[in-house]
């Protein structure tokens, strides 16, 4: 008897167990669930729309989009396109951090993505069996450059379809406080064109902090692992860039680090003349830097044209928000521009049905012809694109005009080197050593060992058959 | 009867038997072949043998987590099990309010893994901040934040467990000893512990598992920060998929490694405590 009461227990228990895993799973994967029963809402009723409206054909479209800031906007397009057309497009966002791994899942569905993203070189390495070559394609005509295309041979394999650009964002109201102060030692933003100005100007602001209100100069290098991109993939691209440069490469198998001292000189004054101690670093996230910089507790803040719409309509104006170089004491570095590319590449998944495929080239045309496509790429999203037919299309973003300064005045953008990087494991690497360094648990060796060292090792890894 | 439960029992099992085949067979068998296969999405795998196992052996980050796991389940095991245990004795002694007490020990585990793992940082964290460190500032500190947040998961849902074992006890069993002149020590020793056996077989199965698994509260509190030392086997296996091209196959024979590491230590587990039991 008794046996069987504990014999039910540990039924009941092993349910229950099932129970909570249930809750926990469920936890994970709702932000991307919602926006999935917001499309499976809009496509029943844009089904509906078909039947009655013009017929048209087969194909339809499922775009696996990358950028969860746009999720809506993407909704919000597709039905545009369906009550025009009636194709069907169906469009999901994967939850931030984990679009590798919803695409993995998703393409080895029957229903799988048409269109989808990848990140560079070597994020189309994993995909590059699945893209369909778009040499043909409208969308490829439409291409302003050959930049901006992903090739393997003669093949298009992927297309980019917004510029980004980052440096270190500032605060100009703060900074022109800075350059009256009687004992300033860089006067103008003129002057402010390279790494020891840049050091400088820190240094004054971080010593002067209380005269200014403000809580340091950086805002927290936030080393938390959803946030520490800024630094082991933004920031290290440019000791990749400039090692690039000198050997007049645009990829490698193993890296020397030539310009590791310069990683060190700037990542040094990002934690040392910053709103907070080192120590604190490993939890704090990108957001905490966005909030300092849009309450104006600090002056500087290394990101991108996409941050805008995390500082906007704050304490900070935004005819106060400037973009500067990230500065690292190279060569010749008074010429240099803002870090401009993309990480960004559609790509048509050549597996799909010819009528998909024709279906979504049809679409990625639209996309960027037509005029409710442009209008909501370049005014709801606020891309910057690669495309010829944006041309009276630009975003009222502040941060892609500074960018439009720099080029204008003729200085050199810095390319984005980072897609070659060669694995996800080789930058959470790279940026565990940054931080246990910048803590003081660890020595600005193991940085090195995980900058060049791991190159090599992971190339051989990614790349072996 | 029994004959024609014998005839039938294909179609009562059925129902099971699909579900169990389709959630739980297909995809392991799937999963246990496609550990020998170089594979981007699971539809597409191409056979490559047992290179996937000798890329595990020159892992020092998978050997580190085997360790660090090993480590955490032994600690979280015996402190769950015993905190359980003292609380599930406290409980039973007919105290005022002793439903109340048992509903907000068991609360705990109506809430899933992640979100748990995030409020536990940001106490851990504000605690920590007074002396200038994070919970990810080293891996001790991490390693002690996951022991405090699964015994606060877990102590109250073994608590139940051991409460059931202990109310099962026959009241003149224990009223035999004490006549006897037993001390409540010799009672605890020899006659609750052994009665409860079953119930300790459960909890250290389940908290001996649990802890190897554990997957939810690792990702969400330190996600294996800083430099991966406070990365958990479950956790290991995941960024091991994700973390690099063409390594989605290692991922897969890792996790092969890994069940046949839990299967055998419950196993164990369970031949040692079951051969304690004592049938009533």
């Amino acid at each position: 008897m008794k046996f069987k009461k504990v014999f039910a227990v540990l039924v009941s228990a092993t349910m229950i167990t099932g129970l909570f895993a249930g809750c926990g799973s469920n936890e994970k994967g709702s932000s991307a669930s919602t926006s999935k029963s917001s499309n499976s809402a809009s496509s029943s009723k844009e089904e509906a729309d078909d039947q009655d409206a013009k017929p048209s054909g087969d194909g339809k479209v499922y775009y696996l989009n990358f950028k969860p800031e746009q999720a809506d906007q993407w909704v919000d397009l597709a039905k545009t396109y369906t009550d025009e057309t009636g194709v069907d497009v169906q469009v999901q966002t994967a939850a931030s951090g984990t679009y590798e791994s919803t695409l993995k899942s998703e393409m080895a569905k029957d229903e799988a993505p048409t269109l989808f993203q990848v990140n560079g070189p070597v994020g189309l390495k994993t995909w590059k069996d699945y893209c369909y070559d778009l040499s043909d394609s409208q969308i490829y005509k439409d291409l302003s450059s050959d930049d901006y295309a992903l090739k393997d041979g003669d093949a298009v394999q992927g297309i980019a379809y917004v510029i980004e650009t980052y440096g270190i964002v500032y605060n100009k109201a703060i900074l022109n406080q800075y350059f009256e102060l009687p004992d300033a030692e860089i006067k103008s933003i003129d002057e402010l064109n390279n790494f020891d100005a840049l050091k400088k100007v820190a240094d004054g602001i971080q010593a002067h902090k209380d005269d200014l209100g403000v809580e340091g100069a950086f805002t927290s290098a936030g080393m938390d692992s959803s946030s520490d991109w800024r630094f082991k993939t933004h920031l290290a691209n440019l000791p990749v860039y400039y090692e690039y440069q000198d050997k007049d490469i645009d990829s490698t198998e193993a890296i020397e680090g030539t310009y590791l001292d310069n990683y060190k000189n700037i990542w040094d004054l990002y934690i040392t003349d910053s709103t907070c101690e080192p120590s604190m670093l490993s939890s704090k996230t990108g957001e905490d830097a966005a909030s300092e910089f849009a309450l104006g507790e600090a002056v500087f803040y290394q990101n991108g044209t996409w941050a805008y719409n995390d500082v906007k309509d704050m304490e900070v104006a935004d005819e106060d928000m400037g973009m500067l170089p990230i500065y690292i004491g190279a060569k010749g570095e008074e010429n240099q521009g803002l870090c401009t590319g993309s990480e960004n590449y559609w790509c048509v998944n050549k597996n799909a049905s010819p009528e998909d495929i024709q279906a979504t080239l049809d679409f990625m045309a639209w996309v960027v012809e037509s005029d409710a496509g442009r209008d909501m790429l370049a005014n709801e999203m606020g891309f910057v694109t690669p495309f010829t037919t944006f041309d009276e299309y630009l975003p009222s973003n502040p941060l892609v005009k500074a960018n439009d300064e720099y080029t204008k005045a003729g200085k050199t953008p810095v390319s984005w080197n980072f897609t070659t990087m060669p694995s996800e494991t080789w930058k959470n690497d790279l940026g565990s050593a940054l931080l246990e360094y910048a803590q003081g648990t660890g020595e600005w060796d193991a940085v090195k060992t995980a900058f060049v060292d791991n190159w090599a090792t992971e190339y051989q890894a990614s790349n072996a058959e | 009867m029994e004959k024609a439960i014998k005839k039938y029992f294909p179609i009562f099992v059925l129902p099971t038997m699909v579900a169990f085949t389709i959630g739980f067979i297909a995809p392991f068998l799937l999963g246990v072949y496609l550990s020998f296969c170089k594979f981007t999405t699971v539809t597409d795998a191409k056979f490559v043998g047992i290179s996937n196992y000798t890329k595990i052996l020159g892992d020092s980050v998978f050997i580190h987590s085997l360790g660090y796991t090993a480590l955490f389940t032994v600690v979280s095991v015996i402190l769950i099990n015993v905190l359980a245990f003292v609380i599930a004795m406290l409980l039973t002694k007919g105290i005022k309010g002793t439903n109340i007490f048992r509903t907000v020990f068991f609360m705990p585990n109506l809430i899933g893994g992640i979100i748990l793992g995030y409020i536990w940082q940001l106490l851990l964290n504000g605690i920590l901040a007074h002396f200038q460190r994070t919970l990810t500032y080293s891996s001790v500190y991490g390693f002690w934040g996951l022991i405090i947040l699964m015994c606060w998961q877990q102590i109250g849902y073994m608590m139940i467990i051991y409460i059931s074992g202990i109310q099962n006890i026959p009241g003149e069993l224990i009223e035999a000893a004490k006549i006897d002149g037993a001390s409540s020590w010799q009672v605890l020793k020899s006659v609750t512990l052994p009665m409860v056996m079953p119930s300790i077989t459960i909890c250290t199965f389940l908290t001996l598992t649990n802890g190897f698994k554990l997957f939810d509260q690792n990702l969400a509190l330190t996600n294996g920060a800083p430099s991966r030392m406070s990365e958990m086997l479950a956790l290991n296996i995941y960024n091991t998929f994700y973390g690099r091209t063409g390594y989605e196959g290692v991922g897969q024979a890792k996790a092969v490694v890994f069940f046949l590491i839990v299967a055998v230590i419950a196993v164990l587990q369970n031949k040692l405590t079951r051969s304690k039991e004592v049938q009533q």
